[in-house]
């Protein structure tokens, strides 16, 4: 291994000083907009990525100009979790200084800015960090913020398990003086080699992805997390996690070396114990990831290619403790609860749908004023899903009218959501995302209007699919975890995916591949009609087409998501 | 002057040598003939670096002395001298920015033409003399007498204020004035033909004829052509791309056009002049407010058109005149506009915001063809700076123009020539002519170092220099400062920067974009804050360049680098202000500003 050529991120690491780069020699050159190649990498574990508007390159490339660059940055919430105030300082930075006029919600419970130029960087950081709230570590090959279901109905358990994801972020941030330096203007630290003790200068091969799931519900799609936390209540209190590892979607078009993959079930811990198993399993793929090559450096693949018994063993070794036998949960609904919902300790929470996440206003929805304007009122907190919506949480009886009030007024109950729209998720694409091959977020609402028709045709509209689309196979919506799961090839082109579970626990398979929007309707009114005609009492429609056989089920990834 | 019109008698050649001229001529094509007028006019300017030229007879040289930044003025000294000289007298034509000052009181006759600058300030090149003139040094000039031609625009204040500047001192000074000072509008032509006709009349009794006159020390350059602004080249346009992003709320373009085998010739500082028709709409719009169908005949000058080809191709529609202005308001008997006209200074900013489609539409009155034709003055062409260098780009010409475009009451309203090009299609014909800037030159010397200061579209004739040096494979260090005002949408020629920052060809860029913070910063800023580097590039002997704005920008930036000097170079306020004069003085510090 020592003889192998590393991958380019990784001597980009080594020789960052602790991920400052020449971040600082890029911010202050005027001439463009963007930072050198190798910044590129380093900003991501500041919370931010470049990117341009690819609608604008050729016609920007004929005027002269350098494509349009600006940057997407999000914000590390663990959890979702924020205060009325935060939002409104939230909500008046993407005012002033974001050139997309938006706020989007993403799959991992928390929002990210689009189309901040270079010089409004800094400003935006400190005014984040002005009301406690920052960027570190939302990218790059580092534990990404920390997912934990949002739906506080069961309030105390949620509580407690809020605070361990707060606390797995907390303690897992790399310890790196870099952002403070560089963004708020802090003095630079003397540095030692302690001062990353877990991530060490190299950080790790590849991101890391936690959610913490409190059963029934799996909105946080605990599966397709590197590490994920299944919460186990007794009388109502938190007492341990079931604990899985190895999950994760991001693969690449054409290479059957990598593939998406849930997660194996490790076994029960106690929560006094949660902080030594993340810090373990963390550690060993910081040492056993694949470093050569980055297709391959999740912590999937090093589980595959370790074997699991391996793995686990080590696993117990460094955290010093054995698991138990997994204790029983059921693994529920993957969508959210919309409208009102009453918790056990009589507050009411609010969840509202948000097509894409995405908090604009356009007329007839002024999305962004109606949350602005709710979080001049409200007295609990917002709650951001991994479904991309809001929760308004918190709610006393009293004031529930004059909430409910302000989000009709500013459009949130425009239309009425289909079971299926209500599951159905999309990533950002196209302009923006330099991954993306095809539409997502921009084709996805006029794509379920159709899915809608079809469920409709057939007479199958109560039924929820859950429907995911992403513009590259990277996987930010989780659409091989999806029951129609769509993948950008190519500009109008998409892998058709069928036969995931409903509940997430397990991966679908490519039905057809490369086809266009008239063919992928055409399939789905073909398989829709079957499934109206053929399923089972309550059987799902992921549970249909792997039982009559359209496709087969997925069971270890590594063997049998190809071919 | 036409071949077969010359003789020994009009120039300096013999008969056997104009015969063997015309012989030879005969055999040539135009091209041909264009790249032996350049071949000689070098080979001239050789000889006068390396041989004395025999001295003229005792008879006194008809001194020609010009100041102007657009052109002008030159084109109407170059005739005089040429007039002069077709009549036998020795002639020594120089721009007052070449002309050694101390030489003033060997001077017998002088002749100045000199335009005015903004608020009646004197043009870069006449700064000097027209100094000089002012100071205790200046010498009694009983022995000289002179002539002052005063190029302006009466729409401002300072009317053709450096021309009677001249004319006063001079006449302080003791000379004695052959005619009066002539004070010539915009609409010059007629005005300065007649008075080159008169000065020499006037200067007749007091020269004799010489059969040895001196050459004109006339740069041979650029003017390889027979193409010129009286005669200008049909070029067809390439290229009329946008530089400017799609929010931006300008409109700049990048022109390329095709000089193809013209055998024009330019250099990186000159300016094309742009020969452009009027809009058709505007014609057709001013047509309809004056209820005239467009098919009248009318006379222009000693030629009869149609009032729209006169409108289309031979008046001038979008820019106002003082006079136009004054003589609608009496023909519509508006009271407002009577008003305006008392007031120099609205009247101007009136004619800054308005057409005269506008004003004809505001303040209505019935005329006819031929007494509305008779008030507009004769279409102009513009000029620009050429930001191309041949070096690079051969047989094209590139520029970089601004649409000039503004509303009114719902109508837009354009620029004639930058709406002219900025709409033009492949292909489409234009009238363009080179317009020499001699006093807008890369140093010399390739290895002395370029602060180029030019915000907005003032940053065309650098990317001209930056192809040139870069062609020319010069070792001197190259400095931009470049301010618009969005980073994303107006930095023009972005990439083009970028690459020559790459290449290392562009030491140093810097920008201020004036609207993308709360501050409105500037190029002036820039230069502040670089002000200890500038100071040492200066010391190391490098050239400052400036194009763009006058009325703001030049200034602001002057005056940054006044205190530039001031604080980096330790000196006083006025000693900051005389060392920039000296760099003017030694063509270290040039402007090409309008």
């Amino acid at each position: 291994m020592s003889e192998q050529k590393l991958a380019v991120n990784e001597y980009l690491k080594t020789d960052s000083d602790f991920l400052r780069g020449t971040i600082k020699e890029g911010l202050a050159t005027q001439v463009t907009g963007s930072f050198c190649e190798g910044d590129q990498q380093l900003i991501k574990f500041h919370g931010f990525y470049q990117q341009d508007d690819r609608d604008l390159r050729n016609e920007r490339k004929a005027q002269k100009l350098e494509p349009l660059h600006s940057f997407m940055l999000r914000a590390r919430v663990p959890g979702g979790v924020c205060t009325p105030q935060q939002w409104l300082d939230v909500d008046r930075i993407s005012s002033t200084l974001t050139t997309s006029n938006s706020i989007r919600l993403t799959t991992r419970q928390t929002f990210q800015y689009h189309g901040i130029p270079k010089r409004n960087l800094k400003t935006l950081i400190q005014g984040l960090d002005q009301t406690a709230l920052d960027s570190i570590a939302a990218c790059g090959d580092v534990n990404r913020n920390v997912m934990c279901n949002p739906n506080p109905v069961q309030s105390q358990l949620h509580q407690q398990a809020y605070q361990v994801a707060k606390e797995l972020s907390d303690h897992l941030l790399p310890h790196t003086h870099a952002y403070a330096e560089i963004w708020l203007d802090k003095d630079k630290l003397v540095d030692t080699q302690t001062r990353e003790p877990v991530y060490g200068h190299t950080y790790l091969p590849r991101k890391f992805k936690m959610a913490v799931a409190v059963p029934p519900d799996n909105d946080v799609d605990v599966y397709t997390n590197d590490l994920g936390l299944i919460a186990i209540a007794q009388d109502g209190e938190l007492v341990g996690f079931n604990l899985t590892a190895g999950g994760g979607m991001g693969s690449t078009h054409g290479d059957v070396e990598t593939f998406p993959r849930l997660a194996d079930n490790l076994g029960f811990i106690y929560t006094k114990d949660v902080i030594k198993f993340a810090e373990a399993i963390m550690k060993i793929q910081r040492d056993w990831g694949n470093r050569v090559n980055r297709r391959r450096a999740r912590l999937k693949y090093t589980i595959v290619d370790n074997g699991f018994d391996k793995f686990k063993a080590e696993v117990e070794s460094r955290a010093g403790v054995k698991f138990e036998p997994m204790r029983e949960a059921v693994i529920g609904d993957r969508g959210d609860r919309y409208g009102w919902v009453e918790g056990i300790d009589g507050k009411w929470h609010l969840t509202l749908y948000i097509e894409s996440g995405r908090i604009k206003d356009v007329e007839g929805k002024m999305l962004q004023t109606g949350l602005r304007e709710i979080a001049k009122v409200h007295k609990g907190d917002f709650r951001m899903t991994s479904n991309q919506n809001m929760i308004i949480a918190g709610v006393d009886a009293a004031d529930k009218d004059q909430i409910e009030g302000l989000a009709r007024q500013h459009g949130f109950f425009g239309k009425v959501i289909s079971q299926t729209r209500g599951h159905s998720i999309a990533c950002v694409a196209l302009p923006t995302c330099p991954l993306a091959m095809a539409e997502a977020e921009r084709y996805f609402p006029d794509f379920i209007d159709h899915v809608d028709r079809l469920q409709q045709k057939h007479g199958i509209a109560e039924q929820a699919i859950v429907v995911r689309m992403t513009g590259c196979p990277n996987g930010c919506a989780r659409p091989f975890a999806a029951e129609i799961g769509l993948v950008g090839k190519a500009p109008g082109r998409y892998n058709l995916y069928l036969g995931a579970s409903f509940e997430g626990t397990r991966l679908n398979k490519m039905h057809k591949e490369n086809i266009q929007e008239a063919e992928i309707l055409s399939e789905l009114d073909q398989l829709f009609e079957q499934y109206a005609q053929q399923r089972n009492a309550g059987e799902t429609f992921g549970n249909f087409t792997v039982r009559t056989g359209i496709v087969k089920a997925v069971h270890d990834a590594a063997k049998d998501f190809h071919g | 002057m036409l071949l077969k019109e010359l003789s020994a008698l009009a120039s300096p050649l013999s008969q056997g040598q104009v015969e063997k001229l015309k012989q030879l001529t005969a055999q040539l094509t135009p091209v041909q003939q264009a790249w032996v007028s350049g071949y000689l006019a070098a080979n001239a300017n050789q000889a006068n670096a390396d041989v004395n030229l025999p001295q003229a007879d005792s008879s006194p040289t008809l001194t020609i002395l010009y100041g102007s930044q657009t052109g002008n003025g030159h084109g109407i000294a170059q005739s005089l001298a040429e007039k002069a000289q077709s009549q036998g007298y020795a002639v020594n034509l120089s721009s007052m920015g070449d002309y050694n000052v101390r030489q003033l009181k060997q001077e017998s006759l002088l002749l100045l033409v000199v335009s005015t600058h903004g608020e009646g300030e004197a043009p870069d090149d006449a700064i000097e003399l027209h100094q000089f003139l002012a100071s205790k040094r200046a010498p009694k000039l009983e022995q000289l007498h002179f002539s002052v031609l005063a190029l302006g625009d009466s729409s401002y204040e300072f009317f053709c204020q450096t021309g009677k500047d001249f004319d006063q001192r001079l006449r302080a000074l003791g000379a004695n004035a052959l005619t009066e000072l002539i004070e010539c509008d915009v609409d010059y032509e007629e005005q300065a033909q007649q008075w080159q006709t008169q000065v020499i009349d006037a200067v007749k009794p007091l020269l004799q004829t010489s059969s040895a006159s001196v050459v004109p020390i006339s740069q041979a350059q650029s003017a390889t052509s027979q193409y010129s602004k009286q005669a200008p080249y049909t070029a067809e346009i390439l290229v009329s791309q946008k530089l400017t992003g799609r929010d931006s709320d300008r409109d700049v373009r990048h022109v390329e056009i095709d000089l193809a085998d013209s055998g024009i010739q330019y250099q990186v500082g000159d300016a094309l002049g742009i020969w452009f028709s009027n809009n058709p709409q505007l014609v057709n719009e001013v047509l309809t407010s004056l209820s005239l169908s467009g098919d009248e005949q009318v006379q222009v000058k000693n030629a009869s058109m149609t009032l729209r080809d006169a409108l289309l191709n031979v008046k001038e529609l979008t820019q106002l005149y003082p006079g136009f202005i004054e003589q609608w308001a009496q023909l519509s008997a508006d009271n407002n506009l009577l008003a305006l006209i008392e007031d120099k200074v609205q009247t101007r900013q009136f004619m800054l915001k308005h057409q005269v489609v506008d004003l004809i539409q505001s303040s209505p009155a019935s005329t006819t063809a031929q007494a509305f034709v008779d008030l507009l003055r004769p279409l102009t062409p513009r000029l620009y700076s050429i930001a191309s260098s041949q070096a690079e780009v051969d047989t094209e010409v590139h520029l970089t123009v601004a649409l000039v475009e503004d509303e009114r009451q719902g109508q837009a309203r354009f620029g004639g020539a930058s709406h002219f090009l900025a709409s033009a299609t492949e292909g489409q014909q234009v009238k363009v002519y080179v317009e020499p800037n001699k006093h807008f030159r890369l140093p010399e010397n390739p290895d002395t170092d370029v602060i180029m200061i030019g915000p907005g579209t003032g940053v065309a004739p650098f990317r001209a220099f930056m192809q040139q040096r870069s062609v020319d494979g010069a070792s001197g260090n190259n400095w931009l400062f470049f301010g618009n005002p969005h980073f994303e949408q107006d930095f023009l020629y972005q990439t083009e920067w970028q690459q020559y920052l790459k290449n290392g060809e562009l030491n140093q860029l810097d920008v201020a974009f004036s609207r993308d913070q709360a501050d409105k910063v500037y190029v002036q800023h820039r230069i502040t804050e670089q002000g200890a580097q500038i100071w040492q590039w200066l010391q190391d002997g490098a050239h400052l360049y400036i194009c763009g704005d006058a009325e703001r920008m030049a200034k602001d930036v002057h005056q940054a680098l006044i205190d530039v000097a001031q604080l980096h170079g330790a000196l006083s306020a006025d000693d900051a202000a005389a060392y920039l004069d000296t760099l003017r003085a030694d063509k270290r510090y040039q402007k090409d500003v309008y």
